[in-house]
């Protein structure tokens, strides 16, 4: 079928959004609408000595004005961390107050302090900047490193010397006595730059009270309205889950930032009571460089020691990671089981320690972003083997592949068992593509221009499809990470799907309608996708660590396995035949080897007239199911980065970047390419661009495109994407994931190209032109010393 | 955005009677810096004075080696515009590399000057090339014009009307784009009258806005070659240091920028 497994299907989706009849939350107009605005603290940490909401409440069209103490009283419960992590010495982690309008002490610029809410978008701006707030100003810390210094000033009354958690995973003493008898060690300070999510549209929703059925509806900018829904029930008291409706509908990009329950929405589906108005709230840009979750900043130290042979015999590690001033939904997850677990990269070690500080600061919460957790894990290990190679004179191709593995599963000493792969063949392919006994040459031509060419790699492993429930339970994970499905065929044939898998930029409804085209071989246009609407979807765990694929997928086959033993049933029974010589092709239900047979829509409509059918079936073709996975799934690959750097100002150009990487099966060609590219430019932004820049006082001095450099297409070159796939032997499909591969993979291979233009391993990200000069300095500083 | 009362002019003198007699009045040229600092809050002018509509105030004259650039005239017609590449490449190419297409075709020449944004291009050109800036007013020489980050000799009614300079006899403009705004991290013009003089102009770099060279202007005179520039020592005093680079850098930047507007 041509529009089944492996079809370059164009995307259904995109005709109503490049034709502009995309309908996302800010599109939603209720009859009765009001528009809120949030005070906002200007400091980054202070207390509120008083709140006078006297002036804004007189002002015209203003309906209220609600503070977090009525919040509170009103029994709005504060904002979770759904992931408990353990300490070292086996204390539970310690999560600060989270209320979603602060109460007594405001923790970073744009704490929420109050929302208002009026009849015009401006009159609730108007009046916010008349709500008086008297603030003492507090101490401030920004960084985790400066935020463990003995007096720091302490952001959260539990939480002692700032510290949430101080986690371990591995085992410290044969570690030590590894990197004791090693032949060489490499020691490396590498730091994880902080990142701004920005997707495209920003946060928004707009919540509606009906009184008269004591119920809400909440349409919002979410990767995962039922998750929104369970937690704004079950935390929040906001409203129990059937009396509280959630959909998002088109939602204009994620990158992890919606996943999250953030205090806007609590605000305005609280407000929405209190005043009887829906209450729309859209961020601007500004709202979001200050309270969507960031992502990244991590500050390690790393320890790896080698044979005489080159062969890894441990790997050490510390890291600080900063959480920010709260704890967002998923933030304890990120820095731990999704970050050390992925220590072990492509390679056979035996021994790994990892420990990890996540500290309280004075800046926004940071959770998860695309990739969360595995790009800094990735960073990790792929600079420092890069970097032991150069050490050690070796090259860094061949140092990686003496260390890997190559017999599957293979358990790590970090928890992950890893279930497939072909490492070597990525590598291969990867460097042909790259043509990589050409680069020397081409290093010398660029020279002849005055340019310093350098290539670096990056040879990742991730873990996506999370993830087992039952596991990720007895780690600390305060939900299943599960997924369903329905299968529905109409009476007419057509199939609608509805899946727990969210899409906001993924092309679900044409990948997932392509899964179905090729079970029942039916054209994808016969085939809807329906998701993001908590009255219509039963239930979903939502879109995020690359596991639409894995696990929605896998949820949407087995209940296809169960509509097709149906179907079968039905004409078996019609066609007076074993159900074991039914097949289905063709757009008809045949008995193979006869010309008998009903066409597919016949099926569909002689289940639902119910007059002809097996004895006992019950009438109607809908089948549901729960997909719970049984391990993670591992993508991974090798990607190759050439760079140009121009001496005399530190502007760098990548001038190739290649990527061999191994997903599984492929449903969509193009789509998966897509995913890569967007993964890759982002990879590329956080190494060369993005950054996330606090001044001493806690204020973002980046919190605009005037100073946060997000990646334009000049900044990036065309890719060269390539695929050496093993099946998945997890999933019925064999599926990996590819969303965020190329965010994961990308950075360490940018940074290693450009250290090895320069010929100064001591550069951070991002490498912005400044960075790479003032390395350059350092260089020749180094040789006029000599 | 605040509430505002909006006015569309016909000609520059009735912007300029508006602008006196309201509270806080404002120009409109083409709105690419008023508009997103209004959207942010940060300006809430009583009244906004459109010049749109006003005809005299656009487009370019060329008199023998005399031009003539009106306040209201896109960067886009400077970048396009023939007779002007003729005469003077380096303004061109200056405009064609300001911001992205939008930015070109709405944002002005006079509106660039009279906000003197301490990263903005045209400033740089018009200390180099020795500009006369006309307003409503007055004639007032660039060297006078220009008075630190966002700050200029305009009086609180006064419009530019228009920008005109006699073309140089060489000239050059390299520019350095911060990476997220694009605007000159470091731009340096330079250029040499029929006379021979030598001026040389930096933008983007200073904490005092664009001001003017003098050793790279004293070394130009002597020779007009990318040595002559490599001779000179550029003290980072007084330079930017910011979370794009810090003042040894922009001296750098200065350096190279000037050896590349040489050409
Ligand atoms: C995305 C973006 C990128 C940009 N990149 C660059 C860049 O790379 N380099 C660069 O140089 N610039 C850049 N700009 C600035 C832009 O090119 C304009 O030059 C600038 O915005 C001012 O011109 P305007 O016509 O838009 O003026 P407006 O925004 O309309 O006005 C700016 C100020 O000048 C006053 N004013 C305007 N006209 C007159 C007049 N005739 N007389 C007296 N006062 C007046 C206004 O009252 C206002 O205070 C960029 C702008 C944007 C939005």
């Amino acid at each position: 079928m041509s529009e089944g497994i492996g079809a370059r299907v164009l995307r259904k989706e995109d005709k109503r959004f490049i034709t502009g009849k995309g309908r996302y939350t800010d599109d939603i107009i209720e009859a009765n609408q009001a528009y809120a605005a949030f005070v906002r603290s200007p400091h980054a940490h202070a207390r509120i000595v008083s709140l006078d909401t006297s002036a804004a409440l007189a002002m015209e069209g203003v309906e209220t004005v609600l503070t977090g103490p009525e919040l509170v009283a009103d029994g709005i419960g504060n904002i979770i961390c759904g992931w408990g992590i353990t300490s070292k010495d086996g204390t539970p982690m310690n999560m600060g107050a989270w209320s979603a309008l602060a109460t007594e002490k405001v923790r970073y610029v744009g704490d929420a302090v109050a929302i208002v809410v009026a009849d015009s978008k401006s009159q609730a701006q108007l009046a916010a900047e008349a709500v008086v707030v008297t603030y003492e100003e507090l101490p401030v810390v920004v960084g985790s490193v400066e935020a463990l210094a003995p007096n720091a000033p302490k952001i959260h009354d539990n939480a002692p010397g700032n510290v949430i958690f101080d986690w371990e995973i591995g085992d410290l003493a044969p570690t030590d006595a590894a990197l004791a008898s090693a032949a060489h060690v490499t020691e490396m300070e590498i730091t994880n730059n902080r990142l701004a999510p920005n997707p495209m549209e920003p946060r928004s929703a707009i919540a509606t009270f009906n009184e008269a059925e004591d119920h809400y509806t909440l349409y919002t900018t979410s990767q995962n309205p039922h998750v929104a829904r369970l937690v704004l029930s079950a935390f929040y008291n906001v409203a129990p889950e059937h009396k509280l409706r959630v959909i998002a509908p088109d939602v204009g990009g994620g990158f992890g930032s919606k996943i999250y329950i953030y205090p806007e929405e609590i605000a305005c589906l609280w407000a929405s009571m209190k005043s009887g108005r829906s209450v729309k709230w859209t961020s601007d840009r500004t709202e979001a460089f200050l309270t969507d979750a960031q992502g990244r900043d991590h500050v390690t130290t790393a320890k790896i020691g080698f044979d005489n042979e080159g062969k890894i015999v441990g790997l050490k590690v510390n890291t600080k990671a900063n959480l920010g001033a709260y704890m967002s939904l998923f933030s304890s997850a990120v820095p731990t089981y999704l970050y050390a677990t992925l220590l072990s990269g492509q390679y056979d070690i035996a021994n790994i320690y990892c420990d990890v500080q996540a500290v309280y600061t004075n800046t926004v919460p940071v959770d998860a972003y695309r990739g969360a957790g595995r790009p800094e894990a990735c960073y990790v290990v792929e600079r420092i083997m890069e970097t032991a190679a150069r050490e050690m004179g070796m090259d860094p191709a061949e140092l990686r592949a003496k260390n890997f593995v190559r017999s599957f599963p293979h358990q790590t000493p970090v928890i992950m068992a890893y279930d497939s792969g072909d490492f070597d063949a990525n590598l291969k392919q990867a460097q042909a593509a790259a043509d990589v006994s050409g680069f020397a040459a081409r290093k010398a031509e660029a020279a002849s221009r005055g340019k310093l060419r350098g290539m670096g790699y990056s040879n990742y492993i991730e873990a996506c499809g999370i993830a087992p429930s039952a596991a990720v339970g007895s780690l600390g994970a305060g939900v299943g990470l599960w997924e369903s499905a329905e299968v529905r065929v109409n009476p007419v044939g057509t199939i609608e799907i509805l899946t727990g898998s969210h899409s906001h930029g993924q092309g679900h409804e044409t990948t997932f309608a392509q899964i179905v085209a090729e079970r029942f071989d039916l054209p994808t246009e016969n085939i809807q996708i329906v998701h993001g609407d908590t009255d219509k979807v039963q239930f979903g765990m939502g879109t995020y660590g690359s596991r639409s694929g894995a696990v929605g997928m896998s949820a949407i086959v087995k209940a296809m396995d169960k509509v097709e033993a149906k179907v079968k049933k039905i004409a078996a029974h019609v066609l007076e035949a074993g159900e074991d010589d039914i097949v289905i092709e063709g757009g008809a239900v045949k008995v193979a080897g006869t010309d008998k047979q009903m066409l597919w829509h016949e099926v569909g409509l002689a289940a639902y007239t119910a007059h002809n059918i097996p004895e006992g079936m019950e009438p109607g073709l809908k089948e549901s199911a729960f997909y719970d996975p049984t391990n993670f799934t591992f993508p991974a690959g090798c990607y190759i980065c050439e760079v140009e750097v121009d001496p005399e100002t530190g502007v760098t150009e990548v001038v190739q970047f290649v990527a061999s990487d191994d997903f599984g099966t492929i449903i969509n060609p193009m789509i998966v390419e897509g995913q890569v590219h967007g993964g890759i430019a982002q990879g590329i932004g956080q190494a060369m661009l993005e950054n996330v820049v606090y001044d001493a006082a806690g204020q973002q001095l980046s919190a605009s495109y005037m100073d946060y450099a997000m990646p334009r297409a000049d900044d990036l070159p065309n890719y060269s994407v390539h695929h050496a796939s093993t099946t998945c032997p997890g999933n019925p499909l064999g599926m990996k994931g590819c969303g965020e591969a190329g965010a994961i993979g990308s950075p360490p291979a940018v940074i290693n190209a450009i250290t090895d233009a320069i010929g100064n391993n001591n550069l951070s990200m991002p490498a912005t032109p400044s960075a790479v000069w003032a390395a350059l300095q350092d260089v020749s500083q180094k040789l006029a010393a000599e | 955005m605040y509430e505002t009362n909006f006015h569309k002019v016909a000609t520059a003198q009735e912007a300029a009677a508006l602008l006196n007699t309201s509270e806080d009045g404002k120009i409109l040229a083409g709105g690419q810096t008023l508009i997103p600092t209004m959207k942010q809050r940060l300006a809430n002018p009583t009244d906004v004075i459109d010049l749109s509509g006003a005809a005299d105030l656009s487009g370019i004259t060329i008199a023998g080696d005399q031009i003539t650039i009106g306040a209201m005239t896109p960067h886009a017609e400077v970048a396009g515009h023939a007779g002007l590449a003729a005469l003077c490449p380096s303004i061109c190419k200056l405009a064609a590399n300001i911001g992205d297409p939008a930015v070109r075709h709405r944002g002005t020449i006079g509106g660039s000057l009279a906000n003197n944004d301490p990263a903005a291009d045209y400033p740089a050109a018009a200390l180099a090339l020795n500009a006369r800036i006309h307003t409503t007013s007055r004639e007032i020489a660039a060297d006078d014009f220009f008075e630190g980050m966002f700050t200029t000799a305009l009086e609180e009614d006064e419009i530019i009307t228009a920008v005109s300079f006699t073309a140089p006899a060489k000239g050059g403009y390299g520019k350095f784009p911060n990476p997220a705004s694009r605007y000159a991290m470091a731009g340096v013009f330079v250029a040499k009258s029929a006379e021979g003089s030598v001026r040389v102009a930096v933008t983007g770099a200073s904490e005092d806005g664009v001001y003017r060279h003098d050793a790279l202007e004293a070394a130009l005179s002597t020779d007009w070659s990318a040595s002559a520039v490599d001779g000179v020592e550029i003290s980072s005093d007084g330079l930017l240091s910011d979370l794009h680079g810090n003042a040894e850098y922009r001296a750098n930047l200065i350096k190279v920028m000037a050896k590349r507007a040489l050409g």
